[in-house]
């Protein structure tokens, strides 16, 4: 068979280079929002593109996704506050206590299935969101300004580009990552159980362990995106971790294209940039948006890749 | 001790709350199997519209009259325009659609009303404490609020176990085609029945604006209670619902009330009022992971779901 390029893997090709290409521009014409712009798409990217392992792949509907995006940060923020600012200690932390709460979470919303476990994810996302606002010494509502990002010596996370970048290749090992595991034998259990749980069951695989691996191994990942995201705000704030961002992370995914790797990293794109624009357009731009929403769940349900497979097939 | 039962008035009357809410939530999702996260923005749009027509008729009833007209108006042409197309549809999409409504009716609200919120004044007669028991004085209001909804949630059993439409409901619940088949308009009924959730919690806005300030967002924070109601009290039963809302708002009222003295038993007074609110928000949650534990279905699962 003659493997062609699809459309698909152009497009995200393109994506990827221009991805790289931002600082060069960006130091070029002075114009340093954009890069700050892409940073932050490529942070969100890493959530969503982890968020998608578990939904897209192992169908677990997770509304609470933010909620590492969350402990990540105040993980970083906390032990710097407390003056621990090796990052070699703050990102092990970091991802381990986004483990635990994940371990947590999973075990107990496991053991239901569909809308319940939807809402479950969602409340003890709220939970956390909570706890955050009623920790006075760590700002409450308010947050609290980070001023000294996570130390690594030699690489200096302080530097606008070398951070960009870290993110950026920060994104590629996780995608490649979710892609390795989405292709090995753990994976077609995973995507198994989302079409037949209960016929995995039968011919010997227990479901709910292998479930609860990947729900931790995805909010570990998202723990990361969090961390990143704390450093390249220099603050941390319950809203980080407000339940809209779930939702937000929901959309890239789906906006994306559930079923590939890569997809949520064009869902992220197109997301921050529509509401860059327009939120540039007009201040009530959520009355446009959110009957996008409600227009792509209609008409445009396999997202962006959806779209370009049918220009395909067209 | 005074203290104590003025508390559990308190958690009463948010569990009542909650379950106006609850309820509504549960009827669509037993009878469309739709998940409407927008259930806190009808819940919203009835606190403004409470607002409104009491402000513009001078009256707190007449306002509250035309304002749950108002919602259930609105409730219905959501229905027919949008939530009718989600139908059918996967989990993931009602979640995803009904998510991008509450963006929608947010920046609506504050299109329509500003960004400042608004209060629904009382009347000092309202605002008077009234013995409730030999001792016990309670603001006359807040009594209004637990006999007001629990008249409508009497209402509410009446309607669904004991008159034709009902009937319909209850039929529609356990077997959709075949209600269609048998000659009943299902596309009317399922109207009315997201109107009914949507008066049900316009309703509980309503009660709740005197209370609190009118304002954006306002529905979110409770609908996740409403959720947490409905997961504990098992998905599609109004008497689950029930159950489940009235343990929710005791334990929160109660835990938020007490707990931070309970801790200053066993920790510095200083560990414990900084520990205090963190841990208390943190109960409900921890009930329901108790609860999940021992019934993954909630305390009463629907047959047959």
């Amino acid at each position: 068979m003659i493997t062609r390029l699809r459309p698909r893997d152009a497009l995200i090709a393109v994506v990827l280079a221009i991805m790289a290409m931002v600082p060069v521009y960006s130091s070029l014409t002075g114009n340093y929002f954009l890069m700050s712009l892409f940073t932050r798409i490529s942070i969100l990217a890493i959530a969503a593109v982890s968020l998608n392992l578990i939904m897209g792949f192992g169908g677990m509907v997770s509304f609470g996704h933010a909620a590492y995006l969350g402990i990540g940060g105040y993980a970083v923020g906390i032990l710097a506050k407390e003056g621990i600012n090796s990052g070699l200690l703050q990102w092990p932390l970091a991802l381990a206590a986004s483990a635990l709460f994940a371990l947590a979470v999973g075990a107990l919303s496991l053991r239901t299935r569909g809308v319940y476990f939807i809402m479950i994810t969602l409340a003890f996302a709220q939970m956390i969101y909570y706890v955050a606002i009623g920790l006075d010494r760590y700002g409450g509502d308010d947050g609290m300004t980070i001023y000294r990002r996570s130390q690594f010596g030699l690489i200096d996370l302080s530097n606008k580009t070398a951070f960009y970048y870290l993110c950026l290749v920060l994104l590629l090992m996780v995608a490649y990552l979710i892609w390795r595991i989405v292709n090995s034998r753990f994976g077609m259990v995973i995507q198994g159980a989302r079409s037949n749980d209960r016929r995995m069951r039968a011919i010997g695989y227990p479901t709910y362990r292998y479930k609860l691996v990947c729900f931790v191994i995805a909010g570990t990942l998202c723990g990361l995106a969090g961390v990143l995201l704390a450093n390249h705000t220099d603050f941390i704030n319950p809203a980080m971790m407000q339940w809209t961002r779930s939702g937000d992370l929901i959309v890239m995914a789906v906006l994306g294209g559930m079923g590939t790797v890569l997809g949520p990293v064009l869902g992220a794109l197109a997301l921050l940039l529509l509401e860059e624009a327009l939120s540039g357009l007009t201040e009530y731009w959520q009355i446009i948006i959110g009957p996008l929403f409600l227009l792509v769940v209609l008409f445009a349900r396999g997202g962006i890749d959806g779209l370009l497979v049918g220009m395909r097939h067209g | 001790m005074l203290y104590f039962i003025e508390q559990c008035l308190n958690g009463v009357q948010l569990g009542m709350l909650l379950f106006l809410l609850a309820a509504g939530l549960t009827l669509i999702f037993g009878i469309m199997d739709l998940v409407n996260l927008a259930h806190g923005s009808l819940y919203m749009i009835g606190a403004y519209f409470a607002a409104t027509f009491a402000a513009l008729t001078g009256s707190f009833v007449v306002g509250l009259v035309l304002a749950l007209l108002a919602t259930l108006v609105v409730g219905m042409a959501l229905e027919v325009i949008a939530m009718r197309r989600l139908y059918g549809r996967d989990h993931l999409d009602h979640v995803l659609g009904t998510f991008g409504l509450i963006l929608f009716f947010n920046e609506l609200v504050r299109l329509l009303w500003g960004p400042a919120g608004m209060t629904l004044p009382l009347t000092t007669q309202m605002l008077t404490a009234v013995e409730v028991l030999p001792g016990v004085y309670y603001p006359l209001y807040r009594v209004v609020i637990i006999v007001s909804t629990l008249v409508v949630a009497l209402l509410l059993y009446l309607l669904v176990m004991r008159t034709r439409l009902g009937m319909l409901i209850r039929a529609g619940a356990s077997n959709r085609e075949m209600v269609g088949a048998l000659g009943i308009n299902i596309k009317l009924l399922f109207t009315l029945v997201f109107g009914l959730g949507a008066a049900l919690a316009g309703f509980a806005g309503m009660m709740q604006a005197p209370i609190l300030t009118v304002q954006i967002g306002m529905g979110e924070n409770i609908l996740i209670l409403a959720f947490v109601v409905i997961i504990i009290g098992g998905i599609g039963s109004i008497r689950g619902a029930f159950v489940a809302a009235i343990i929710v708002g005791l334990i929160d009222t109660v835990g938020r009330a007490f707990l931070p003295d309970l801790l200053r038993l066993f920790l510095s007074t200083n560990a414990a009022s900084s520990a205090g609110p963190a841990i208390s928000s943190m109960l409900i949650y921890m009930a329901m992971a108790a609860i999940l534990v021992v019934r993954p279905e909630g305390l009463f699962p629907a047959a047959g779901r």
